[in-house]
């Protein structure tokens, strides 16, 4: 087992570096330099930013050095916010969405799960449509839709709650952990459904009956473990979408996290800060991918058999 | 009973029939199929229909409610909403449809192959899809957005280049599963080449969770343009896209909220329409479900 | 007094397209430490019947409409949920036919097995845990203090059973209801699994519920018989009674479903038709790991007109050698002349004349047909593809396959999935015989069809094997149906040969101690000492 994981963790290395070399690459061909927007500058002044931000070598020495720079976690200065660099504004921005993120996420599984293994009780049947349509209100009302009409109808038609900020008005993060929640409830409402009602038509619970085990025991003990495996793999790529969903919610209701960042250096076209943020983003989903694949690997003990042998 | 008895003998009821007949029995499938062929006709038709322009103002008039010469109101510019709406469907449909397109013409061929060759091709390809999948597509696609400006061709190829891989992999599933079947045995064992393989056995049998998938991959596609407009990343006005226009009716929504709601409720519903579709065509499809 | 007392029992099933009686009035006693065999093809009702008792059938649809049960002074029919919960695992518990599945698979064997202690007796995890490997050790399971920690995937098939008999065990019940609980096991395990029930039932004297579609297994074993067909008891009594004098039209039937002595006349001057020479066939491990051997130097002949009985258990490498013969897999090493052309090194170009001449028949006959073709066009492919008939002959010929195997004309252009399991075989075997092979491997034909079924189809082999003049390669892990058809039998194990002879020398004189086991497991010896036939 401890195999699988060392191996699982050696293969996101590439995947990594890949990332890394894409973005770099990508972003050197963009056309039009980083400065192309500026008002014209002199010679001299473009010769010094451009040896600033070691435009003036030659590509390959560039990606190399950057490579350097990445392995001490240094992801250079930005072009827009002189003086700082990418680590700073990554650190800044870093916490809010990570916050913001966590708070999407429980609102996702709490309600999800729940939604789900309700509907799974008894399907086809008024306790599973209820539910079961909520999420699928969720899926198809995209976090860019659902974020405004929440503002409108409980920010500024009813003004029970703020319609914008993180933190400095009470009940400001209410909103927007909704709006990014929403769709991840959905689907794991649905992932729960489908994978609780693959458990229940299992023999194996028909024998959990037949012991005399009451009907809550049979589906919290023996039902939720395999039925909601499903949930944990898909954790991973949640998270990842979690993360791009976070640069909507971010700008409907004008939060400093990673997210705007983001959008705003690419519309800055600040390069080293889209490269910085990309290369740390990515990262962080590589990563959360291996988590839950780990996860959900040790969860599951003929896998985690296959792997010992 | 002779040969000209074969006419007369009634046909049995093909496995797409017996799909058909439970699909026709889900109501929520059938209404959003109706939508979805509503919806797409109407689109395809709007030059014809609609008596304002896409990007035609009328600026002293400037925002006006739902009334009978705009029928869903107009935005700042005098601009008739209804018109917008359906020129943006074009756009959100046409995203929908051709990305979907691409994925599954990657997809399929990918997975096939991967799946009739299996062993080692087969596993170095897969193991090439995991690798993709562990990719930030999304942060990939706004990267390209950016880095090559808003190219609607790029788009539909960033996004079909994202959705392929679940494609990919539904399909060799299924291929890998069929080739074990029995009954692909029994056509090697009668001398079938591969090309009378694939076609006459796998294909027909591999096709249902493809165009499942493939109907569920539309609304995701069409999510993922309407997040990029929205973004400013995508399409861009004076052309309409149902992301572009819910994104300039979130900015006036204060004052005007219709911008916002007629817009939203048309992406909303579409999206619904094509996953109930797409539910209703896996119930009615799932071997599973044709056994009982 | 009976230990259960069952009387009028009706449950009924309120479907969309009707009322469907699953039991329709059926009265039974079990006593304590007797075995009451209920019989019956699959969709009779015996299931149903049992599981109701309890309160596990689905509800809705079902529905006890009437009838009485008395169990420990008690109508269990009329027993809320709670009440019934204190009978289950307790007094009444089951063992289910498949082991495989009836384990939950993401908790150990203890977990699961000290449950009924806990929640019945509330007893300590720890004295739970000591019962626990207590009983385990009882139905002979090995190291069981430290196979209490295994998940259920580690244990064999066999293994598993004894676990579920373990669990249905535990909480010392007085009543076991065994829903098939040998049907998904090898022979020589189901003779170990039915002997430990037999030993456990006694030395604790519990009242047994043997619920069976197989005459022969609890032939041995029952005290009492019930015939179950549509839902009622076509007949009932004591065992040796049914067996002698039967009563009803349908346990004659099923009684003379049981394959008895070959009917068939071995006159054929050997003659080899096929010829194999020390092949090994393997497969290669999963992502590098060590390749299995399924064929471990295999050399037989198969003689021309003549049915070749291979038998062997699950994993002894039997199906690996029919699909070797046809080519269906590739074999490492080792030869195999068809009619003196030598096969393992052909491309898939110059077997296909070849292919018109063997064929192939599978067991399963709700995978071997695509379900996208109807028997038309089932039929029809292999006489284009090989030129067997034109265009214009086709429909005529079509027709006659469907003669020759007994389908009736007018389902020509029906699809596989609105046939029975029965008729869908007859299909696969049509497509076998329509290019007139000489040779055909059948593999398990009728291990997936209820027992009067299965009859019928192995005359319809033995039919088109003396009309066609075919050779066969018979595949089974049943020693009673290959004893029935085959003229010679090859025993395997482990990829090897063990031993093979005629099948009357094999039956009467088996070598090998391999062989002899296999045949001291074949159930239903009171059936066969019945038949005059010698063994």
């Amino acid at each position: 087992m401890w195999r699988f994981t060392v191996l699982r963790v050696l293969q996101a290395i590439p995947v990594i570096l890949t990332v890394i070399t894409l973005t770099f690459f990508l972003i050197r061909a963009a056309p039009g330099g980083p400065f192309s927007s500026e008002k014209a500058v002199s010679p001299q002044v473009q010769a010094a930013l451009e040896a600033r931000y070691r435009l003036d070598q030659p590509i390959l020495q560039q990606y190399f050095s950057y490579l350097a720079d990445l392995a001490h976690g240094d992801l250079g200065p930005t072009f827009r916010y002189p003086g700082r660099t990418v680590d700073e504004l990554i650190l800044d921005g870093l916490p809010i969405t990570a916050e913001l993120g966590f708070y999407a996420l429980m609102i996702a599984l709490v309600l999800g799960v729940t939604a789900g293994v309700v509907a799974s009780l008894k399907p086809n049947t008024l306790q599973d449509y209820v539910p079961m349509g909520a999420a699928m209100v969720g899926i198809c009302m995209p976090s860019f839709l659902l974020g405004p009409l929440l503002v409108l109808v409980f920010g500024i038609w009813l003004q029970w709650l703020p319609v914008s900020g993180w933190g400095s008005t009470p009940g400001d993060k209410l909103l927007p952990s909704i709006t990014l929640g929403a769709m991840y409830a959905g689907y794991i409402a649905r992932l729960s459904r489908a994978g609780m009602l693959e458990v229940l038509s299992q023999d194996y619970l028909r024998t959990a009956r037949a012991k005399g085990l009451p009907e809550y025991v049979v589906i919290l003990k023996h039902a939720l473990r395999g039925g909601l495996l499903p949930v944990v793999s898909y954790l991973g790529p949640a998270f990842a979408y979690l993360l791009s969903g976070s640069f909507v919610v971010e700008t409907i209701f004008q939060i400093p996290g990673l997210g705007r960042f983001y959008i705003q250096a690419a519309f800055n076209r600040d390069y080293t800060m889209i490269l910085g943020t990309t290369v740390f983003l990515a990262t962080l989903i590589v990563v959360f991918n291996l988590l839950s694949d780990i996860a959900a690997t040790w969860l599951n003990p003929r896998l985690r058999y296959q792997y010992k042998q | 009973m002779t040969t000209a008895d074969l006419q007369v003998i009634p046909r049995g009821v093909s496995l797409w029939q017996d799909a058909w007949t439970r699909l026709r029995k889900n109501k929520l499938a059938m209404a959003g199929l109706v939508f979805l062929l509503l919806i797409t006709l109407l689109c395809l038709l709007t030059p014809w229909l609609v008596a304002y322009g896409y990007e035609q103002q009328d600026l002293r008039l400037g925002a006006v409610p739902p009334s009978a010469d705009h029928w869903l109101g107009t935005d700042t510019f005098g601009r008739d909403q209804l018109t917008r709406i359906l020129y943006g469907g074009r756009m959100s449909l046409a995203v929908g449809f051709i990305a979907t397109a691409v994925a599954l013409l990657i997809g399929v061929t990918y997975g096939a192959i991967a799946g009739y060759a299996g062993g080692r091709i087969d596993n170095a390809m897969m193991r090439l899809v995991d690798m993709l999948y562990a990719l930030p597509f999304m942060i990939f696609i706004i990267l390209l957005m950016v880095v090559f400006g808003r190219n609607l061709l790029l788009l539909f190829l960033a996004i079909g280049a994202v959705e392929w891989l679940t494609m990919a992999r539904i399909v060799r599933g299924q291929i890998l599963s069929l080739r074990q079947q029995e009954f692909v045995e029994a056509a090697v064992s009668l001398g079938l080449g591969p090309v009378a393989i694939v076609w006459r056995h796998l294909i027909p049998n591999a096709l249902g969770p493809v165009i499942v998938y493939t109907t569920l991959t539309i609304p995701n596609v069409m999510l993922l343009e309407a997040l990029l407009s929205f973004l400013g990343l995508g399409v861009q006005a004076p052309a309409a896209s149902w992301g572009l226009l819910i994104s300039s009716g979130v900015e006036t929504m204060e004052e005007y909220p219709w911008l916002l709601i007629f817009p939203g409720l048309t992406l909303t519903l579409s999206l619904f329409a094509l996953n109930f579709l797409g539910d209703g065509l896996r119930d009615a499809l799932d071997p599973r479900t044709a056994k009982d | 007094m009976a230990l259960l007392d069952v009387t009028d029992l009706k449950v009924h099933f309120h479907t969309r397209n009707g009322v469907v009686p699953a039991v329709d009035g059926i009265s039974f006693q079990v006593e304590a430490g007797k075995t009451l065999a209920i019989i019956g093809e699959s969709g009779s009702g015996k299931s149903v019947a049992c599981y109701s008792l309890v309160g596990l059938i689905p509800k809705p649809p079902g529905r006890i409409e009437d009838g009485r049960a008395l169990f420990e002074g008690q109508d269990l029919l009329t027993l809320s949920e709670a009440q019934l919960r204190k009978v289950r695992g307790k007094g009444i518990s089951i063992i289910f036919q498949d082991p495989m599945t009836s384990l939950n698979p993401y908790m150990t064997i203890g977990e699961q097995l000290i449950e009924p202690l806990q929640l019945h007796f509330s007893m300590s995890r720890r004295d739970a845990w000591q019962k626990g490997i207590k009983t385990l050790e009882e139905v002979g399971i090995q190291n069981a203090e430290r196979r209490m920690h295994a998940y259920p995937f580690e244990f064999s098939g066999g293994m598993r059973q004894r676990v579920v008999i373990a669990m249905a065990l535990v909480a010392e019940p007085q009543l076991i209801i065994a829903d098939e609980p040998t049907t998904a096991l090898d022979v020589t395990v189901q003779a170990q699994i039915l002997k430990l029930l037999r030993d456990l039932q006694q030395r604790r004297n519990i009242g047994v519920i043997f619920i069976s579609h197989d005459l022969s297994v609890v032939a041995d074993i029952a005290d009492d018989i019930c015939v179950m067909q549509h839902g009622r008891f076509v007949e009932q009594g004591e065992r040796m009674a049914i067996f002698q004098t039967p009563q009803h039209e349908y346990t004659r039937k099923l009684l003379a479903a049981v394959p008895a002595a070959a009917k068939r006349p071995a006159s054929y001057t050997p003659e080899p038709l096929i010829t194999i020479t020390d092949l090994y066939t393997q497969f290669c491990g999963n992502r590098g790991g060590p390749a299995v051997k399924a064929l471990d130097g295999i050399s037989l002949q198969i003689n021309r007109h003549e049915i070749l009985g291979l038998v062997g258990e699950s994993g002894s490498g039997k199906s690996t050698l029919g699909r070797s013969i046809l080519r269906l897999l590739q074999p490492c090493s080792g030869s195999i002349r068809f009619d003196g052309r030598e096969l393992v090194h052909l491309s898939a170009a110059e077997l296909k004349p070849l292919r018109r001449r063997m064929q192939m028949i599978f067991q399963d006959p709700y995978s071997s047909l695509n379900p996208r073709m109807t028997v038309y066009d089932t039929l029809a492919e292999p006489l284009l593809l090989h030129g067997v008939v034109d265009r214009k002959g086709l429909d005529t010929a079509v027709f006659e396959l469907m003669d020759a195997v007994g389908l009736a004309r007018a389902n020509v252009l029906r699809y596989p999935h609105e046939f029975s399991g029965g008729q869908r075989q007859r299909i696969a075997i049509g497509r076998a015989i329509g290019t007139k092979p000489e040779f055909i491997v059948a593999d398990e034909p009728v291990s997936a069809l209820d027992v009067t079924i299965q009859a019928q189809i192995l005359d319809l082999l033995l039919d088109l094997v003396a009309r066609f003049n075919l050779s066969m390669l018979f595949i089974s892990h049943d020693l009673a149906v290959v004893r029935y058809l085959a003229d010679r039998i090859v025993v395997m194990k482990a990829g090897k040969l063990v031993e093979s002879g005629t099948t009357h020398d094999m039956f009467t004189s088996p070598q090998q101690s391999y062989t002899q086991a296999l045949l001291a497991a074949i159930p239903g010896r009171v059936l066969r000492d019945l038949d005059d036939s010698p063994l």
